[in-house]
């Protein structure tokens, strides 16, 4: 019943908790603006550069923005509790670990969620992009899907937020790492094979597979293959974070530099 | 004398400082080569050389006004959190003069970008990057910087109640490649866009350095770039007085 308290109103109080971000002030220009420009942006260019289609980035775009709120929050748990001087309290409570880091990835998973819908929705419509009825509900699952892992790496990212000060540089530089590897604006079989060889172990790369594969016409069960993926690759980064943030806060226990990163 | 000596050592130790900030220094190096990196595959894969080229010059001044849009959004909010902005109003010196200089030198650390970016595309990509006119080059990323930095100074005074302005000059970001012509031809775009666009200084900046490079005449440009700037720093400092007077007579200057 604890371990339930924690994950949930935990996880929740602290997504609540997170003063310096979440007000309209940034939601709107991130989560709003944000995803729509980047659409803008490589829309034309694939216009421009004769590859592509309207569809093809509009889907990339919006499900990899799904990233910003997954690896930015998820780091924010972290850094944001040791700039507030209560990352100390936290970690010497005897609360279990698994629920006090799930239960904050829950409101960020939500909230990669609706971002991604949102983009998904708005790009659809300025572009006038057609997709099947019977595809939008397996499309909004693999956008759900897209950003419980994503969230697995910010849950990775938090974890290097305990060693890494720029908590902020880190969660841009994996942002663009996903932007050009996931297959988010070049086909995977244009990158470069060294490029190609690292995406299939990046999340979103198999669940924007899947919903372009969704948008043609692809039935569920045809992107089954690619949603496993997606969900092994998420769950993936879960344990890895996981271990990575016990790690952490054991070595910081030990060498007693949790507030020095 | 004065105002010169004030902005050549302002502009001198912002840029000192921002060399040395891992978000302003590296990440405003690598932050454009993500997106440069991405330009680069897709032009590639259109397979047209020429296009190419054009997007490697443009992408290369995307890195100016990324290390500006967001920095220079939030420089008075800086000024504020580092407590300093109460002893820059008090200094005899006027607040636009200190301000000025520093979303110049913001604009100055978005030089190692584009450096970065055009060797990033010579010898990754294999882009063939021939600049025509070197010296006319170099005076159209001058006036490119200098314009940027002004409408960075703009940006600064009229966003300075919006606490998050940041965010606001993050989503600012990308428009600005788009609309300026940085990546793909303002002619591609909606109708509309392109009389917005000259209104935009780095329209006129990104037209001279790519005139430069590939062998055009870049001076029209180059004294558009710099007029539209000029015209940025009037505006900004009429501003910046308007702000002021109201901060200290409502006693808000700590405030926002």
């Amino acid at each position: 019943m604890t371990s339930l308290r924690i994950f949930f109103i935990g996880g929740l109080t602290s997504y609540r908790a997170l003063f310096n971000w979440i007000t309209p002030w940034i939601l709107v220009p991130t989560f709003v603006v944000g995803p729509i420009t980047q659409m803008l942006l490589f829309v034309y260019i694939g216009r421009n550069a004769g590859i592509g289609s309207d569809e093809f980035f509009v889907i990339g775009n919006a499900l990899q923005y799904a990233a910003i709120p997954c690896l930015f929050a998820m780091s924010n748990t972290i850094a944001d509790e040791r700039r507030q001087m209560t990352l100390g309290i936290i970690l010497s409570t005897p609360a279990p670990r698994v629920p006090l880091f799930l239960g904050r990835a829950m409101p960020v998973i939500a909230n990669g969620f609706l971002v991604s819908l949102f983009a998904l929705v708005a790009g659809g419509l300025m572009f006038g992009i057609s997709v099947p009825a019977p595809a939008y509900l397996p499309i909004v699952g693999v956008t759900a899907l897209c950003a419980f892992s994503c969230t697995g790496l910010g849950l990775v990212g938090a974890a290097l937020g305990l060693r890494v000060r720029e908590t902020a540089v880190l969660s841009n530089v994996i942002f663009g790492v996903l932007l050009v590897f996931a297959g988010v604006n070049v086909p995977l079989d244009d990158l470069p094979d060294w490029m190609a060889a690292v995406s299939p172990w990046l999340p979103l790369t198999h669940g924007i597979a899947a919903a372009r594969a969704l948008a043609d016409g692809a039935t569920g069960a045809s992107v089954t293959g690619e949603v496993l993926r997606e969900t092994g690759v998420g769950a993936a980064y879960v344990v890895i974070g996981m271990a990575m943030l016990s790690y952490f806060e054991w070595e910081s226990r030990r060498k007693a530099t949790l507030e020095m990163a | 004398m004065r105002t010169a000596r004030v902005f050549a050592v302002a502009w001198i130790m912002h840029l000192k400082m921002l060399s040395r900030s891992s978000f302003d220094g590296v990440l405003g190096v690598l932050w454009p080569l993500f997106f440069a990196t991405i330009a680069f595959l897709m032009y590639g894969a259109g397979g047209d050389d020429a296009t190419l080229l054009y997007a490697a010059v443009g992408a290369s001044v995307m890195g100016i006004w990324s290390s500006v849009s967001t920095a220079a959004s939030s420089a008075v909010q800086r000024e504020r959190w580092a407590g300093t902005l109460e002893l820059l109003v008090a200094a005899p010196v006027r607040l636009p003069v200190v301000l000025l200089p520093i979303t110049t030198a913001m604009a100055t650390v978005g030089l190692y970008s584009m450096v970065a970016t055009l060797l990033w595309g010579r010898f990754l990509f294999g882009i063939d990057i021939r600049i025509e006119h070197p010296l006319l080059f170099a005076l159209a990323v001058l006036a490119t910087v200098l314009s940027i930095g002004m409408v960075g100074f703009l940006m600064s005074v009229t966003v300075v109640r919006y606490r998050s302005a940041w965010a606001l000059g993050t989503a600012f970001e990308e428009p600005v490649w788009l609309a300026c012509g940085f990546l793909v031809p303002v002619a591609i775009l909606p109708a509309w866009v392109e009389p917005v666009s000259w209104l935009l200084a780095p329209t006129w900046g990104v037209r001279a350095i790519r005139e430069a490079a590939l062998g055009g005449s870049p001076l029209p440009d180059i004294a558009l770039c710099l007029a539209v700037g000029l015209c940025y720093a009037a505006v900004g400092f009429y501003f910046a007085d308007r702000v002021l007077t109201s901060a200290r007579r409502n006693a808000t200057l700590s405030l926002s």
